[in-house]
């Protein structure tokens, strides 16, 4: 009984899709042009994924695994226009076929190199090649990152902790703030140190970096949820202007 | 055998490590254009990693259509989706893809009416999940989870017109609850996270963390 509700849903909500769909496109309302179709396209697509609310159903599926594999083609193709052509390609193939005296750029032969081993994942006796590449990599990153992550997320990040409260000139709410700035970021760092028991002092400390990390918790909710609802009222402002036209 | 292995990857990741390390202390055009080389080489690898992603995507769904499992019929359009892509992708407005990107093309299109409002819809349910899950979970049961509860509602209220309606003072509180305690926890966090990143590079350069390599030989 409850299948046969379901399945009646579905299709009474495809029908009305598309009896709205030849409605908008009838009066004009929506042109009959590829942009048309690609608005009745991504319609359809915002009114699957919702249809999750209700509850999970083919129309979701189908929009999801759509979603899934467009994204994948997608990824593919800027990887290649925007990566392997112009790093690659261009440098080191072209020059072989272009009458133009351009030589080809040979050191560009061990990136590809090392990218062929990562491929070699999927092979059983070479798999073992591809910790090379992955060395690389890993290494290039750590020694890349150790440097500027002292220089930008801890030095930069100490200096305005450390800030003067009182210079002159400056707001006493502004000179609390900088201190509390700073209590916040030393408590919150005791709270993180494990190796000491949180006991006395150290407790106390540790407990309002907890209230420090409570408020900052509930902020990044907040922020976070405004988030997800700007991306909501752009939907449904989608919906109501480009679809269907209602809002101006 | 165990040299080529376990060895040279070791030699590699140390030797990378360190030089790239050096490399931001010496202000000479030799270290710049290293930087240059290999941050490009690093870019050439990515994209070839790419590769092992969509592979390991269509090997699942390819699994799941030749076994006929519960649903397989969707994957049919994984495959219907990521082809289409990538025939509009490559046929680059008539232009093929040893060309530059053109503009305008049914790629773009694909991308403008299918990724684009099928992304930002997933995205925006997640508003729903989190509102319901708020509701079932959150209760103000201890002092902490209240202090919470209050930084939420408050920045919630100050993005919003109907904050400013029930009091002006509401969105000068959370902004300034984003830019005092919330600054000052982020910075606690991120100088831990920095620390711990610091020490694992270390690690890795040293060999002394080599879970990258992976199990085996």
């Amino acid at each position: 009984m409850r299948k046969d509700t379901d399945f009646f849903i579905l299709v009474f909500s495809v029908g009305l899709f598309v009896c709205t769909n030849i409605f908008l496109m009838a009066s004009g309302k929506l042109p009959i042009s590829f942009n048309g179709f690609g608005i009745v396209l991504g319609a359809g697509l915002t009114l699957a994924i919702y249809s999750f609310l209700y509850k999970d159903n083919p129309a979701f599926k189908i929009a999801e695994n759509l979603y899934v594999g467009v994204s994948l083609g997608y990824t593919i193709i800027i990887v290649w226009f925007n990566f392997l052509k112009p790093d690659l390609y261009d440098p080191l193939i072209v020059p072989f076929f272009s009458e133009a005296a351009k030589t080809p750029q040979y050191t560009l032969l061990v990136p590809s190199l090392l990218g062929i081993f990562m491929l070699l994942r999927f092979s059983r006796n070479l798999a073992w090649l591809s910790r090379w590449t992955f060395a690389f990599v890993v290494g290039l990153g750590a020694g890349i990152s150790i440097p500027r992550v002292i220089s930008a997320f801890i030095l930069e990040q100490i200096k305005p902790s450390l800030r003067p409260a009182f210079t002159g000139g400056e707001t006493i709410l502004s000179s609390i703030d900088t201190l509390l700035i700073l209590l916040g970021v030393t408590s919150v760092l005791i709270y993180f140190i494990f190796s000491l028991e949180h006991k006395g002092t150290i407790g106390k400390v540790s407990k309002v970096g907890i209230w420090f990390l409570m408020i900052s918790f509930g902020a990044s909710f907040g922020y976070t949820v405004m988030a997800r609802v700007s991306l909501l009222i752009g939907r449904v402002q989608f919906l109501l202007k480009d679809w269907l036209g209602i809002l101006q | 055998m165990n040299f080529l292995k376990r060895t040279i990857p070791l030699i590699i990741a140390f030797t990378m490590g360190v030089l790239m390390t050096l490399q931001y202390y010496i202000p000479h055009k030799l270290s710049q254009d290293l930087l240059e080389v290999v941050t490009r080489w690093d870019r050439i690898i990515a994209g070839f990693a790419v590769f092992i992603g969509a592979y390991s995507l269509f090997h699942l769904h390819w699994t799941r259509i030749k076994r006929k499992v519960e649903g397989w019929g969707y994957s049919v359009f994984v495959y219907f989706g990521a082809i289409i892509t990538l025939i509009f992708g490559l046929i680059n407005g008539g232009k093929f893809f040893w060309n530059d990107k053109q503009e305008g093309t049914m790629f773009d299109w694909l991308y403008y009416y299918i990724q684009v409002p099928a992304g930002a819809t997933i995205f925006s349910i997640l508003a729903f999940f989190i509102a319901s899950a708020a509701y079932r979970t959150f209760r103000a049961r201890t002092r902490e989870s209240t202090v919470l509860l209050i930084a939420a509602v408050i920045v919630m209220l100050g993005r919003v017109p109907v904050g400013n309606y029930i009091s002006l003072y509401i969105p000068a509180i959370a902004d300034w609850i984003m830019a005092v305690p919330n600054l000052a926890a982020k910075r606690g966090i991120l100088l831990g996270v920095s620390l711990g990143a610091v020490a694992t590079s270390i690690k890795i350069i040293f060999g002394i963390e080599r879970s990258y390599l992976g199990g085996g030989e």
